[in-house]
């Protein structure tokens, strides 16, 4: 016997060229096909499992250590995820035992390079360690002296402040998993602030985003974080006034 | 003024009307994070059970902002009407949750209401209330409001359609347009959250939505949600601005962070009505909110979030708007947890704004880092269909690829129009059949409809 057909396609699904947006889905009565909310819900799984995932500080390390750099592991005052996601204000803070450890790798640095898992541990996972490579390479290109690269876990990106300030870094970036879209729960951000010291605002700050084979491509955003901070260092400045000048660079 | 309350031999202090609030108020992580929430279960049931007693008239003398230092607080103060609030005028703060529930309260009783109350007297008996309160109250009121169509009747329901692109690229635009009309949605407003707040890029969605709507003679009206002084730019430029969207908080200091004040929003206010586009009515503004914006600006001035929250309606409803809009989950788990402080938080923000005489919509939505999903939103739509709610979102398949969180669908908002019978906007709905989109019982046809739109857009 045949089966029935219940689901009602729609005839403009050719308007699909035009939009990522979830458009002619379809419907069994007025409501969403399975396939569809199946999919829906599947990309939903990856955001929240990238939401959860943990920062695989030992792989990173792993794969870092060719590159010679000191690697230190670090934790925020946030206990775990449930607080992290609640209290942002203790994400931004440095528990006691990783302030010591940062006392004692104090020195006088040009750059201190940030991996923190933030929104999305998944992404930097992927991401970091191709995206260090290509930066360090750059920065030696110009003899910058670079910190110990810090591996930070439950962390924001003010805890950058506080690691940079607190190593003798005149300038930090920091590589940081960004809140999952539906689309993409692999996508890095990438903050640098000249001058950190605790107490910044994000208008101190740039930003290069959506960093992932997807979307913008390692290679491609190490040269523009490389010239932005080119551009920090000779200008001794970082943030909105940066970004006027940088124009098109730093969208 | 202190107040305690001893439960136990344990003395419970509030140091003011403010803390009271704030401790008597439901459970969320934004108010944990403010450091101003209750520290147990029991110290909230003691906040809630003291302001039970508050009277009512104490919150015309107690402002929780002061009045030299907040526009809100003095708008809040001077338009207050004396005479409409007599009938509760010696009520306490428990005694209205109670005559608010009462039989007799029907739907003009309570539109009379609206000038004596305050926003800080509907958070404070808010507190009070289970959700089924919230509901029940909620759908006695009715805030009907017109520009092209007439929107907020009892028993009708609607929807923007929002139809938004990562790049603003008019065919994806257009494309998303298409698929919610066909899908019946739109009837509240078809607004545009543009990637870019440039006036021209603006120009070019407005006119994208303008020219549909001509040829098409949809019975709806248009929105780019755009900055307020990027709208006041075009409406002197002459492009066809139907509506002006603005975002605000309870503060004057928030608002200040989004570049606002209330001399601005007059201005934009009277430049939009002097447009004279809408044709059955001159509701111009749409306005959206949501808890713990104040708190993030920075600016709460130690005032919870939910009460902050109804202080904004106080400004809203200054300036007629056509819609308002609460995008209840969009701010993040740090100030509403997960689904069920979501669809507390909505079913608050609801029933307060409509008691002020707002025309109150939803954005029944969450991120990825709150601790919700599609099942705590299909609660929280079908509990605000039931408390009457005037409209929700409609995005393609919940996915708006734009702001990256998920909101309601097209497909959402039919099922809640089939299992509760409510209706899009009359006018709406008769182009809907005129153009052969649904047939006489609102069942979706679709059929000749599309050819003829797409015609038109590609």
């Amino acid at each position: 016997m045949k089966k029935p057909v219940l689901k009602t396609t729609d005839p403009w699904e050719s308007l699909k060229e035009f939009t990522a947006a979830r458009i002619a889905m379809g419907r069994v009565g007025s409501s969403i096909p399975l396939t569809q909310y199946l999919e829906f819900k599947l990309a939903h799984a990856h955001a929240r499992d990238a939401v959860y995932s943990e920062l695989n500080s030992e792989a990173i390390s792993y794969y870092l250590q060719h590159l010679d750099i000191p690697i230190l592991k670090l934790h925020s005052k946030a206990e775990n995820r449930n607080q992290y996601l609640q209290r942002p204000d203790l994400g931004r803070l440095l528990h006691e035992q990783s302030a010591k450890l940062l006392i004692e790798h104090a020195g006088k640095y040009d750059i201190s390079i940030i991996i923190a898992d933030g929104l999305s541990a998944h992404a930097v996972n992927s991401n970091a360690v191709q995206l260090v490579e290509a930066l360090v390479k750059l920065f030696r290109s110009i003899r910058y002296k670079l910190a110990p690269i810090c591996l930070t876990a439950q962390s924001r990106v003010a805890l950058a402040d506080h690691i940079a300030h607190g190593l003798g870094a005149k300038l930090s970036i920091i590589l940081i998993g960004e809140r999952p879209g539906l689309s993409s729960a692999d996508s890095v951000g990438a903050y640098l602030t000249y001058n950190p010291r605790p107490g910044l605002t994000d208008e101190m700050r740039n930003c290069v985003s959506n960093i992932r084979p997807e979307g913008l491509l390692h290679q491609l955003a190490a040269e523009k974080i490389f010239y932005l901070i080119q551009e920090a260092f000779r200008r001794k400045l970082s943030g909105v006034d940066l970004k006027d000048n940088a124009g098109l660079l730093t969208s | 003024m202190a107040y305690q309350h001893t439960i136990h031999q344990h003395v419970y202090r509030f140091e003011d009307l403010k803390d009271l609030l704030a401790k008597a108020s439901p459970l969320r992580s934004g108010d944990v994070l403010a450091g101003i929430a209750s520290a147990t279960y029991e110290e909230r049931v003691a906040a809630q059970i003291t302001l039970a007693d508050v009277p009512l008239k104490d919150f015309l003398n107690n402002a929780i902002i002061p009045y030299e230092t907040d526009e809100i607080t003095r708008l809040i103060i001077d338009s207050h009407d004396i005479l409409a609030f007599e009938p509760i005028a010696h009520l306490t703060v428990g005694e209205f949750r109670d005559w608010l529930l009462g039989d007799d309260i029907d739907t003009v009783t309570l539109q009379n209401l609206k000038w004596g109350l305050t926003p800080e007297m509907v958070a404070a008996v808010s507190k009070l209330m289970r959700n089924q309160d919230l509901i029940a109250v909620a759908q006695k009121c009715e805030v009907v409001t017109k520009f092209r169509n007439t929107i907020g009747l009892k028993g009708h329901f609607s929807t923007r359609l929002q139809p938004n692109h990562p790049t603003d690229d008019p065919k994806g635009i257009a494309a998303s347009m298409i698929d919610g009309l066909l899908y019946g949605s739109g009837d509240a407003v078809i607004g545009i959250n543009p990637a870019m707040d440039s006036p021209s890029g603006v120009n070019t969605l407005l006119k994208l939505i303008d020219t549909l709507r001509q040829q098409f003679d949809i019975p709806t009206q248009s929105c780019v949600l755009s900055h307020i002084t990027t709208t006041l730019e075009l409406i002197n430029s002459g492009a066809p601005v139907d509506l002006c969207f603005q975002s605000i908080a309870g503060t004057q200091l928030a608002n200040s962070s989004f570049g606002i004040n209330l001399d601005l929003i007059a201005e934009a206010y009277d430049a939009t009505l002097s447009l004279n586009r809408g044709t059955i009515g001159n509701n111009v503004m749409y306005f959206e909110t949501g808890q713990g914006s104040a708190l993030s600006a920075n600016a709460h001035h130690g005032v919870d979030q939910q009460t902050c929250e109804a202080r904004a309606y106080a400004m809203a409803r200054k300036f007629n708007p056509l819609l308002v809009n609460t995008v209840v989950g969009f701010i993040g788990p740090e100030y509403l947890y997960d689904g069920k402080q979501i669809i507390r938080a909505a079913l608050e923000d609801h029933f307060c704004g409509k008691l002020l005489g707002l025309p109150m919509g939803v954005d029944v939505c969450y991120t990825n880092h709150a601790e919700a999903d599609q099942d705590d939103m299909d609660n929280l739509l079908t509990l605000l269909g039931v408390a009457g709610c005037n409209f929700v979102m409609g995005i393609p398949g919940s996915d708006d690829i734009m702001l990256n969180y998920q909101s309601t669908s097209f497909h959402d908002a039919l099922y809640l129009r089939k299992v509760l019978g409510l209706r899009p906007v009359p006018e709406f709905e008769q182009w809907l059949m005129r153009q052969g989109i649904t047939d006489n019982v609102g069942r979706l046809t679709h059929s000749q409809a599309m050819g003829k739109l797409m015609d038109h857009l590609f």
